[in-house]
């Protein structure tokens, strides 16, 4: 029936997309997203002084920081005592009849703590010294809504989590280059989302679109900022524009972005490999080795709300995240770029020490996290460990490390940008990288 | 004046269902916009739908209680076996919602029970039995429109809920907080609303609750109850599951909550606090009653007013199946039998000719749907989908040219064809079930006006149909 475009026909893809992309939680910034049914009240944010002169030019960063970072966002609240477990406190297996590890069960890594036993990779990361923990990260009241804490830990603001995410900040501040952060997934987490600026989303190391040359141009027409087009109708196609100004640059990396390697491919069924966490730092890895300019990539992994039945769904994740860490930090290529990537995990909590009658835990508060690197100064905790015996008011962790001093570390060692311009404060930087 | 109303019924119809062909608009223009509100509510509650019943709903395999040792190879086996059936079950559960929501001639209904999807959000992922997921999706089109509270003590009973937050599995000893927490969280009040204390009153309360699975049923044992008193949102007693609930949805600030969420997905995002709610909340009133909150929805001034009528982005599933009932097409993408787009909705031979078997490529609207991150009875969380920006970036612009495209390619087009290049703009337009195009977009398609599949593909990554 469609005689007059036999050349679109026949170019349009057999599939729509090499992957399928995990979805998160976070409704977008700002007045069009959904964040203001939770009903938080919108403060002045701390930041605001940030409206001063811009901070230096990505470029200028890059030069004097390692980078690029890869954030490896954990949904639901990681368990951060089965995942660096105090196996040698009483208060622990107290706590823990059923879910606690015993002390052969672990991979011990010293001080009394050990790994879950399904990071034997980290561990060798560790023995190398390219993994460092950081214990007790939190911050003051935390809250127990996956929603409200994870807007926390994505904007920094810990008293409600509104405003921009911090990322987002960072590329209010660093002009319009759409490669300066890039998340993996379809959609965008807050933690992107500036005021005016979001990073760009992508699920390949390659845009390819479908179609013939004059079908492209026209959808490149489409894209256009006309002034019949306001609000929500521009922000479509300014999405469109950047998602061409994207393809370009991915086209013009000094080596083709492909994957390749030692890393799975993870199979294309919309079950399987919904965002599977190897196959998203698979993308991460060939745009590195590529010659990206990306200062800052995403990830994540998702389900560990682990209210029932923990130890076999907190294993599953916790093999995968070590198994896909492991890949990516192989399938990096040995220039400079690639050497100074470091991946850094997070959560919106961790959980509370003593266990329900599911075989779970419920939502918790202070948490270790982990960064990964060649660049790192692994082998090492920094913060305390949270005490399990001077809990707070709802039986969980005191944090010791404030996450903004976590933040500002990367900020200022692997991006290359003052954090008190981010942050809205000086927080003290904690040398792991 | 009668472009107006065409213009307001249409978009009543985008937002009240999945749009509506020029044909059927033109129908209902003389009879003005009131009228149509009232046609779209009375296919609420039990109005019938033979369109949407004959297609038919997939076969489930019975539950079976798992009988080899755990971590057994027997018990491997099963399960292995057991997770390949429910897959199966699942994608052909996702395919015959969305051949419901194409053929269905009471389409708010397939839209509330979307709308409730994404509300009382429970994810096949975890919850791994398609038949639960199929009770539920039943209970939010046959419940969905009548009370708020009965609608939330029958969702707290749901198997696939209770499965979902755990709350089948709550002890008296250390109840679980999970259901207690995002009942008040997401589902009735709203965080800031309740206080930990709260939280684990409601748990106490909840204790006992369980499902009989091999007989799809709730049921309370009381060995496993906690009766004692419990102080929960101010108020004290031996409260149990549905005193929590019944007091949770009566609080003040949950009308606030509810109304503005159906607001924000039937007109554009709001918080409890905007002033639209205050208008809306009489209509709720003491019964809950989410029919009269959305005649209220429909019918009020800012719902269709021109300054805010492009304040909502399609979800990708209302997107794609309005789309594919528009171009004619079924979730397999395969041309909906006896239904050319100008024809109306497809008949029950189209919807009964429904198999399990995706299209001769495997893409079809679960698809598509889940490629742009809205997975048919597989939300990402207990949140559900967000709104407007949550659908737009980079990446959702590139799947949302390549579902197009898919789409388009698959299209009986002979309506944009037989049109004079010079009216095939328009021609679109009304097929799609959209005013027209912009002075950008109308340029920016011109060059394809000889190739109807490419302007179509096109058309439908343009602002003016990407908005709701």
């Amino acid at each position: 029936m469609d005689d007059a475009n036999p050349t679109v026909t026949a170019e349009l893809p057999r599939t729509p997309a090499r992957r399928i992309s995990r979805r998160r939680f976070l409704l977008g910034a700002g007045a069009t997203g959904v964040a203001g049914l939770a009903g938080a009240a919108f403060l002045a944010r701390p930041w605001d002084a940030l409206a001063g002169p811009a901070s230096p030019s990505h470029s200028d960063a890059a030069a004097s920081a390692a980078g690029p970072l890869v954030l490896i966002t954990l949904y639901g609240g990681n368990d951060g005592l089965n995942t660096v477990v105090p196996y040698g406190d009483s208060a622990y297996h107290a706590a823990r009849p059923t879910l606690g590890y015993s002390p052969s069960q672990v991979l011990d890594i010293g001080d009394g703590l050990a790994l879950n036993p399904q990071l034997k990779g980290f561990q060798s990361l560790w023995n190398a010294g390219q993994l460092a923990i950081v214990r007790g990260v939190g911050y003051p009241n935390p809250s127990l809504s996956h929603f409200e804490a994870m807007d926390i830990w994505q904007t920094a603001n810990p008293v409600d989590g509104s405003g921009a995410g911090w990322v987002g900040r960072w590329l209010d501040a660093t002009g319009d280059d759409p490669m300066r952060a890039i998340s993996i997934g379809a959609t965008l987490p807050l933690l992107l989302r500036g005021d005016t600026q979001s990073a760009t989303a992508i699920t390949g190391p390659r845009i390819t679109l479908p179609g013939d040359p004059a079908f492209q141009q026209a959808f490149a027409a489409l894209q256009d900022p006309g002034s019949d087009r306001v609000e929500l109708s521009a922000l479509v196609a300014a999405c469109g524009s950047e998602l061409l100004e994207v393809q370009k640059q991915l086209d013009a990396l000094p080596s083709p972005a492909s994957v390749t390697g030692g890393m799975a491919t993870p199979a294309a069924t919309s079950e399987t490999a919904a965002g599977a966490l190897s196959g998203q730092l698979q993308t991460v890895a060939a745009l590195i080795n590529a010659g990206a300019p990306t200062k800052l990539y995403q990830v994540s992994l998702a389900s560990f709300d682990t209210h029932a039945d923990e130890k076999t769904n907190q294993e599953r994740l916790l093999a995968e995240l070590d198994q896909s860490v492991t890949a990516f930090l192989a399938a990096l290529g040995t220039g400079s770029h690639a050497r100074n990537a470091v991946v850094m995990t997070y959560s919106e909590f961790g959980r509370r020490p003593l266990e329900n009658a599911s075989g779970g835990t419920d939502h918790g508060a202070a948490a270790p996290l982990f960064v990964v690197g060649r660049t790192v100064h692994g082998g090492k905790f920094y913060g305390e460990e949270p005490s399990l015996t001077a809990l707070d008011a709802n039986g969980n962790l005191r944090y010791n490390t404030d996450f903004r001093s976590v933040y500002a570390t990367v900020l200022e060692r692997v991006i290359g940008v003052d954090p008190v311009s981010i942050l809205g404060g000086k927080y003290p930087t904690l040398g792991f990288v | 004046m009668p472009d107006q109303i065409r213009s307001d019924i249409a978009l009543l119809y985008r937002r009240a269902g999945f749009g509506l062909h020029a044909d059927e608009l033109d129908q209902r223009t003389g009879a003005g916009y009131e009228a149509a509100v009232e046609e779209v509510l009375a296919g609420l509650g039990n109005a019938p739908d033979p369109a949407g019943d004959a297609v038919e709903v997939p076969v489930f395999a019975p539950y079976e209680q798992p009988t080899a040792a755990k971590g057994s190879p027997e018990a491997l086996a099963t399960r292995k076996a057991a997770d390949r059936t429910v897959d199966e079950e699942l994608v052909a559960l996702q395919l015959w919602w969305l051949d419901r929501m194409i053929v269905t001639s009471t389409p708010l209904r397939e839209k509330l029970t979307l709308f409730w999807h994404g509300h009382f959000a429970t994810g096949a992922a975890k919850v791994r039995d398609a038949k639960l997921m199929y009770l539920q999706n039943q209970l939010f089109r046959t419940a969905g429109a009548g009370g708020f509270e009965a609608l939330t003590q029958a969702v707290a009973k749901d198997g696939a809920m209770m499965l979902w937050l755990d709350t089948a599995t709550d002890k008296k000893a250390d109840p679980n907080e999970n259901f207690a927490r995002e009942m008040m969280e997401l589902f009735t009040l709203g965080v800031g609303n309740y206080t930990q204390a709260d939280v684990v009153a409601a748990a106490q309360a909840f204790t006992g609750w369980t499902y009989n699975r091999a007989e799809y049923r709730y049921v309370f044992r009381p060995a496993q109850h906690d009766y004692g008193v419990k102080t929960y949102l101010d108020h004290t007693g031996t409260f149990n599951g549905e005193d929590i609930l019944s007091i949770a949805v009566n609080e003040s600030v949950s009308a606030h909550f509810v109304v503005a969420k159906l607001w924000s997905h039937f007109a554009y995002p709001v918080s409890p606090a905007d002033p639209i709610v205050d208008d809306l909340v009489g209509a709720y009133g003491p019964s809950l009653s989410v029919a009269a909150t959305l005649r209220a929805i429909f019918l009020h001034p800012a719902f269709r007013s021109p300054t805010r009528r492009g304040g909502l982005i399609k979800q990708p599933i209302e997107y794609l199946a309005g789309a594919a009932r528009a171009l004619g097409l079924d979730a397999r993408l395969e041309p909906q039998d006896g239904a050319a787009g100008a024809a109306g909705p497809a008949g029950p031979a189209a919807a009964a000719a429904s198999a399990t078997t995706a299209g001769p490529d495997g893409v079809t609207l679960p698809v598509l749907a889940t490629v742009l991150g809205q997975a048919p009875f597989n939300p990402p969380n207990v949140g559900g989908w967000g709104q407007n920006a949550y659908w737009l970036d980079t990446a959702t612009a590139q799947l949302r040219l390549e579902a197009a495209a898919a789409l388009a390619r698959r299209a009986d087009l002979t309506q944009v064809e037989v049109a004079p290049a010079s009216d095939r703009l328009a021609a679109v337009a009304q097929l799609l079930g959209i005013d027209g195009w912009g002075p950008t977009t109308t340029a920016a398609l011109s060059p394809e006006l000889g190739h109807p599949v490419k302007l179509v593909a096109l058309a439908l990554t343009a602002p003016e149909y990407v908005l709701a």
